[in-house]
């Protein structure tokens, strides 16, 4: 599976459904894709009727060979490409990605060690495609993923994250403002105890994967260093921009 | 986007990191750099370039280091040309191709 | 050949072709301070280049009133991405006050009462592109923007063109004044996007 590629390959919007209040799933065709692994991301490139252009990254949702690509798009208020993705785009319209990039972020089934996924918000997109890898694989590591998202309507692939009926993979939730009924623990971001009690210990030697925002990104590292993660196990991206 | 603090008028472009620059660097390097090991010459620390620190906006990107935050490469890309500047980076290493 | 993203672009930012890389346009004149504004009164101000030789020149308010005043029409752009274009500003030429100091080092270190420091070349302070500026918009310079006088060097990122400014010693050497230490580039040209250290 080549990674790098630098030239802008033309795709085509196949499909979109509604994700969560602000979010969609969108299907691209992309002919000439080189396939990619799970973890990587691409850019969108959009071009206006007068050439004024613009480009955002957006972490890939499926993996693997074949010319379809899933993404899953946050619409960020004052955007100016995701509410365009999330709002406007249309099957049929066109528009230009590059990549896959990314051999960083990545997950291999040759990897036997155990794995700890940490999403807030849409950093779950590439911890999504890494899970399905995972469970399509007859790789039988120890996964856990922790999502941390504001309300349980804002994460995407809700429905399939709560179906997986893996015992050797376990899904933890955590909700910043509003949770389901009942829910046992308090509301808000992420803190040592609750990162303590919803990750793989530090002494298993887990590798980490952490990916959200920046500022979530740097508290959860914090956190996991303070655990007694090495620095070095742990696997960050960041998101931004819109 | 581009939210301008009405007082001070700081634009927020987001610092992220060498994943969300990799991209853009991917059309001069003709390779992905996130898995390349990249070495800062002000402090010596070395790391994944998917580490460093990145400010992108539509025209430029800086990258700088994590840990002593001194300028690695600056960017800057329009219709009139583009500039690189090497600044504090002081080597690429390249991982083995798959 | 591009390829057309239908009805996209309804909500590009603002943009304009003498914005430098990374800034934004802004309508209003902001104001980003480390300290307290320090309060000059114009009796009591004074600026003055020591030379290489150790020489010192001093202008009182007075005598820097006397000095030829120049019309500054020009583009400003700060690190933190707000630019103004089209400012107005009245000032004298920094070149009339190197002259009278016979600079003779190519470095200088601008200060400014309340201490902060900002390096800039000589060069960058020579031929038509610095003032000691007094009067912005046609008031005399707010002390919240650097009044009774501050730096404008406006080809550089605008934190060289120091509030307050109070004097320069020039040196053979370019060294990192307060900010140059605390993150920022020592040239700071935005054409380039050279913001940070």
């Amino acid at each position: 599976m080549a990674s790098g590629v630098s030239r802008w390959l033309t795709a085509t919007v196949a499909r979109v459904a509604p994700a969560t209040p602000h979010g969609r799933i969108l299907l691209l065709d992309v002919p000439g894709w080189p396939g990619n692994r799970p973890g990587q991301h691409l850019d969108v490139r959009l071009t206006a009727e007068d050439g004024y252009q613009a480009e955002r990254s957006y972490s890939i949702a499926s993996s693997g060979d074949g010319e379809t690509v899933e993404l899953a798009v946050d619409e960020l208020p004052d955007g100016e490409v995701s509410p365009y993705l999330v709002e406007d785009v249309q099957p049929g319209d066109q528009l230009e990605v590059r990549g896959p990039i990314g051999a960083y972020f990545v997950w291999r089934e040759t990897q036997d060690e155990p794995v700890q996924l940490i999403a807030g918000g849409s950093g779950v997109v590439p911890l999504v495609a890494i899970a399905r890898a995972r469970l399509a694989s007859g790789n039988r590591s120890p996964f856990r993923m922790l999502y941390s998202v504001r309300s349980p309507e804002d994460a995407f692939y809700a429905a399939e994250l709560a179906a997986i009926d893996d015992p050797g993979f376990r899904v933890d939730w955590a909700y910043t403002r509003h949770a389901p009924e009942a829910w046992p623990h308090p509301l808000g971001r992420v803190t040592p105890e609750s990162v303590a009690r919803d990750t793989i210990p530090a002494a298993d030697d887990p590798l980490v994967y952490v990916c959200g925002p920046t500022g979530f990104v740097e508290a959860v590292s914090h956190i996991l260093v303070d655990l007694g993660h090495a620095p070095g196990r742990i696997k960050t991206e960041r998101f931004g921009g819109a | 986007m581009v939210r301008m603090n009405p007082r001070t008028g700081l634009v927020d472009v987001g610092r992220l990191d060498g994943n969300a620059a990799a991209g853009v660097l991917s059309g001069l390097f003709r390779v992905d750099l996130t898995a390349a090991v990249v070495a800062c010459r002000r402090c010596g620390e070395r790391g994944p370039f998917a580490e460093v620190v990145a400010e992108l906006d539509p025209e430029g990107l800086i990258v700088l280091c994590r840990g002593c935050r001194h300028t690695l490469l600056t960017y800057v890309h329009g219709p009139g040309g583009a500039s690189l500047t090497l600044d504090g980076l002081g080597a690429i290493e390249l991982p083995a191709t798959e | 050949m591009a390829v057309f993203s239908r009805g996209f672009g309804a909500r590009r930012r603002e943009s304009d072709p003498k914005l430098p890389p990374g800034q934004y346009l802004t309508a209003d004149f902001p104001v980003l301070s480390a300290g307290p504004t320090p309060r000059v009164d114009t009796a009591d101000w004074e600026f003055t280049i020591v030379n290489g030789h150790g020489e010192r020149t001093s202008w009182s308010w007075d005598e820097l009133m006397a000095l030829p005043i120049e019309d500054v029409g020009t583009d400003i752009h700060c690190v933190t991405r707000w630019s103004k274009l089209g400012t107005h500003w009245r000032g004298v030429s920094l070149d009339t006050l190197l002259d009278a100091a016979k600079a003779d080092l190519p470095y200088a270190m601008a200060h400014s009462y309340g201490g902060y420091t900002t390096n800039v070349p000589v060069e960058d302070l020579s031929n038509g592109r610095a003032w000691i500026a007094f009067e912005f918009e046609g008031e005399p310079l707010d002390p919240e923007h650097g009044g009774p006088a501050r730096l404008l060097v406006p080809h550089l990122y605008f934190w060289k063109s120091a509030k307050w400014v109070r004097g320069l010693t020039l040196h053979p050497t370019d060294e990192p004044g307060f900010w140059e230490q605390n993150g920022y580039n020592m040239y700071g040209d935005p054409w380039k996007e050279q913001r940070y250290w």
